[in-house]
């Protein structure tokens, strides 16, 4: 049976599932209860300096996007970081820790951009027991305002001078979590490197507005009429965090720098993808925010059974897909598929005939009977109809072989080739003969 | 127990109120707003919807299942309107097994069709339980139509032509209108008056004249309503019962199932209506079954239903059957009736076997058995009754070509009197409808509007 015992840039939990930093580790309560629920690990909720708490506001914190059946997609919340008094905080931590020492906690932290701040509260988690520390350079709603969190994160030299300071002042293991509001991730992961980080964390949440109250004309959530952009997280954000993932591990500048994968991962099979994508081990909340903590149960028999199934180690997995994250102009533009659609499967609902024919190639035809059959000469692959076809295989993409014609075009496929060497491109470079 | 429950003969009060109360409940209870979302959810949206070409009144169910899952059941509701007014009344008793729902791609995806006639209902009764009516008549144009009929096929062309700037007038035999939609469909699919609210949400379209108790042949004629009015429009129904051509037929406590469908809905005490211990229902379609359930649910002990073919020519749908079963009902097939036994009322109904000949027709066998029966229900069909002699018949209806035009100019025929229906609400409903765009077309020179 696949071990999942993880070793995360030092830090060992008996699983990679971590919670990350975020309402559900905000205390000593819900940590008790996600470490008996099988939680490998807590980052937990952010701590600010010494002095008075920041404060939340008093109506909701979170706005949602619903898909069928109510199912939750994605949440946006302006919370803040922790608002209970730091001694509260770190008296809890050392608590906890001292209880599950197999488990792994590490604090978020996040304090004025100076350096006396960051002196500070590295020596006040010192004695925690804590394995970590993450610098939450992420938050993008409250906190960035007053030039913390993502303010932080958006400045690559912030980031590279505070991580330095960290460093400095701390035996730690060091996670830099990254905002995803901002152009180029790469950047603040290489500032972060440079800094001294041991592994970066990524991404925080997505700057939005989830909807508008048509009736109040006022973002939700909204407080007393207005609303304020939040943070949004959830499997809605998860095809954006596998991007960022992805651009860090195969960026030579970050090459093998650790990351903690964060981003809407629900199931353990999200957990794979960021896994295959370079992530180290992963990080979760709206899962655990809309199911509770038991749903790590799920996340670690559908890893151990993929690995066991694909015999498999995790290590084996951590990376795994990298290689295969390319640039479009190295796609083999020679590689040529037909849509075809299982006469015996199909329902003849005709989606695939209303899109293509609207939207697309006008490759599909409607025959007598509702009899829906792909037109090879119009068909461009794009494979819009098996996207929208409610039925799982009904429609596949078939691979023509090296030399088959290609009825659209009337040229036979021929072997690898790509845009760099493609005649259309002005810029072509001539192949290698 | 009541003490009636096992009493012989045709008495009342079988069961006791709260058990007939319990019976006689919604047979589909509306889906609550939640249930209708995810109800709604299901729809694939398809091209050119396989349901809708099953609707013989062509609603655009996937465009109105859309705004149902947007939040908009009201513009759902209008949409389901447009193409048929009686759409509230279609949700409930419309066989949609057989229609739009046995034509859903997710029968063939996974035998689970959306629910279509369930999300109608919700959209409907949610636009009808607001004040007032949602469709606004067209400028006047000065003409009148008569309509002989206040069912189904009579108020949607009335309804239609009154949208249209029409004024009409109703005549209706009954004391009430709604035809078969309050006299003839089993209690617990249209509970709480529903048939008497719907058609005063209909008529409060204004430009609608109601005249009860007036029989066409009886109180008037066709002739006079053709001098009187610049078109009539003929949806009478079916008022005479087919004989079952047994022996001892006249025997007492033999009666027509559409009588007792009809007291049956009219009751305002079930306990004081009575039914046989046994009985037995002869006919093989919906009015057989609807009087067969509603003989079990008040009380009847021992209930069958024979039907001289085999069960996939029933006119009941096979859900029909099935809920006939799961009620109680015993369904006998391939058996005719051929002697009613008694003595001044009925004790059994001898039937022998049919077998079919190679010519396809039905012949009986020696085979016979008898049923204990105290009453039995003849369902096996209905004729036109009084149709004025110059009209054209066709099989024993009136004859129609297109939209319902009759051999006689200016008059048009719909609904169950005419040939060429399925004896269906929602085609009635149909029928009534498209006579009326023929006959504004017919009035006005304007363009007819097919569907909705």
């Amino acid at each position: 049976m696949a071990d999942l015992r993880s070793n995360f840039i030092g830090i060992t939990s008996p699983n990679p599932f971590w919670l990350a930093s975020a309402p559900p580790t905000d205390k000593e309560y819900n940590v008790r209860r996600a470490f008996q629920a099988g939680w490998g690990g807590v980052v937990w909720k952010t701590l600010g300096s010494e002095g008075p708490p920041v404060v939340n506001v008093n109506g909701p914190r979170y706005g949602v996007i619903h898909g069928p059946d109510r199912r939750v997609l994605g949440i946006n919340n302006i919370e803040l970081i922790t608002d209970r008094p730091l001694e509260v905080n770190l008296r809890e931590i050392k608590s906890v820790k001292r209880d599950y020492p197999d488990r792994a906690l590490v604090i978020s932290l996040m304090v004025p951009c100076d350096e006396d701040s960051w002196r500070d509260i590295l020596a006040r988690i010192e004695d925690t027991g804590a394995d970590g520390v993450e610098l939450n350079f992420g938050c993008p709603h409250g906190m960035s305002e007053r030039g913390m969190g993502s303010a932080v994160g958006q400045v690559p030299e912030y980031i590279e001078m505070v991580t330095r300071w960290v460093k400095q002042y701390s035996r730690m293991p060091c996670i830099v979590k990254l905002t995803p509001n901002i152009t180029d991730v790469r950047k603040p992961a290489e500032a972060a490197m440079r800094g001294g980080a041991d592994a970066v964390s990524l991404i925080n949440t997505i700057n939005s507005i989830t909807s508008v109250d048509l009736d109040l004309f006022a973002p939700q959530p909204t407080i007393d009429g207005k609303g304020a952009h939040g943070g949004y997280c959830g499997p809605a954000v998860k095809p954006i965090a596998l991007n960022m993932v992805a651009e860090i591990a195969r960026n030579p500048a970050t090459r093998g720098l650790p990351i903690s994968g964060i981003g809407g991962v629900t199931t353990w099979r999200d957990a794979a993808e960021f896994m295959a994508l370079g992530a180290g081990n992963v990080q979760v909340c709206t899962a655990a925010m809309t199911y509770g903590f038991k749903v790590v149960q799920e996340m670690i028999t559908g890893l151990r059974d993929y690995l066991d199934s694909h015999d498999m180690d995790m290590s084996d997995l951590i990376g795994r897909a990298v290689p295969n994250v390319t640039d479009w102009n190295q796609l083999n533009l020679n590689y040529v598929t037909k849509a075809r659609i299982d006469q015996d499967l199909c329902i003849k609902c005709g989606r695939c005939y209303a899109a293509c024919e609207d939207t697309s190639h006008q490759a599909i035809a409607l025959k007598p009977g509702r009899v829906f059959e792909v037109i090879e000469e119009e068909c461009v692959a794009c494979n819009l109809c098996l996207d929208v076809c409610p039925v799982e295989n009904c429609i596949d993409m078939r691979e023509l072989a090296v030399g088959e014609m290609d009825l659209r075009t009337g040229i036979r496929r021929g072997g690898y080739a790509n845009w760099t060497t493609h005649p259309n491109n002005p810029m072509a470079v001539k192949a290698a003969e | 127990m009541s003490q009636a429950r096992l009493a012989p003969g045709v008495v009342p009060g079988r069961l006791d109120p709260h058990e007939l109360a319990a019976n006689f409940v919604d047979v589909a209870p509306p889906l609550d707003d939640h249930e209708a979302r995810v109800a709604a959810d299901r729809c694939y949206f398809c091209h050119d919807a396989p349901c809708v070409t099953a609707c013989p009144t062509s609603i655009d169910i996937p465009l109105f299942i859309r705004q149902i899952a947007t939040g908009t059941p009201d513009a759902a509701a209008m949409t389901i309107f447009h193409a048929n007014i009686f759409g509230g009344m279609c949700a409930r008793v419309c066989p949609t097994e057989t229609l739009c729902e046995g034509a859903c791609v997710r029968m063939e995806a996974e035998g689970d069709p959306v629910e279509i006639g369930a999300l109608q209902r919700y959209a409907s009764d949610g636009l009808m339980a607001q004040p007032g009516h949602p469709f606004r008549r067209a400028e006047p144009t000065g003409k009148r139509v008569a309509v002989v009929g206040a069912g189904p096929a009579g108020l949607s062309c009335a309804h239609r032509l009154a949208a249209k700037g029409h004024d009409v007038v109703v005549y209706e035999s009954r004391p009430k209108p709604g035809g078969l939609n309050e006299y003839g469909i089993a209690s617990y699919k249209a509970v709480d008056g529903f048939a008497q609210a719907e058609v005063d949400w209909l008529l409060a379209i204004g430009g609608i004249a109601l005249r009860h108790d007036q029989r066409l042949g009886r109180d008037i004629t066709l002739d006079a309503l053709r001098a009187e009015y610049d078109a009539v429009f003929l949806a009478m129904g079916l008022g005479g019962v087919n004989a079952l051509r047994a022996e001892g037929e006249e025997r007492g406590n033999v009666l027509d199932a559409v009588s007792f469908i009809r007291d049956l809905r009219q009751a305002s005490d079930l306990t004081a209506l009575p039914v046989g211990r046994d009985v037995v229902v002869i006919g093989g379609g919906m009015t057989a079954v609807d009087a067969a359930v509603q003989a079990r649910l008040l009380g009847a002990e021992n209930v069958a239903i024979v039907y001289r073919r085999d069960r996939s020519q029933m006119g009941a749908s096979r859900h029909e059957q099935d809920h006939a079963s799961r009620s109680g009902v015993r369904i006998i097939c391939n058996a005719a009736p051929v002697k009613v036994h008694g003595n001044g009322s009925v004790v059994e109904v001898e039937f022998a076997y049919t077998a079919v000949d190679p010519d396809g027709g039905l012949r009986l066998t020696g085979d016979r058995f008898r049923l204990k029966a105290d009453q039995v229900f003849r369902a096996i069909g209905q004729r036109l009754d009084g149709a004025p002699d110059a009209l054209a018949l066709d099989g024993g209806k009136i004859g129609v070509a297109g939209p319902g035009r009759t051999s006689i100019p200016g008059v048009w025929a719909g609904g169950d009197c005419a040939a060429g229906g399925d004896d269906l609400t929602v085609t009635a409903v149909a029928q009534g409808r498209d006579a009326a765009e023929d006959i504004d077309a017919h009035l006005t020179g304007r363009p007819v509007e097919i569907p909705g």
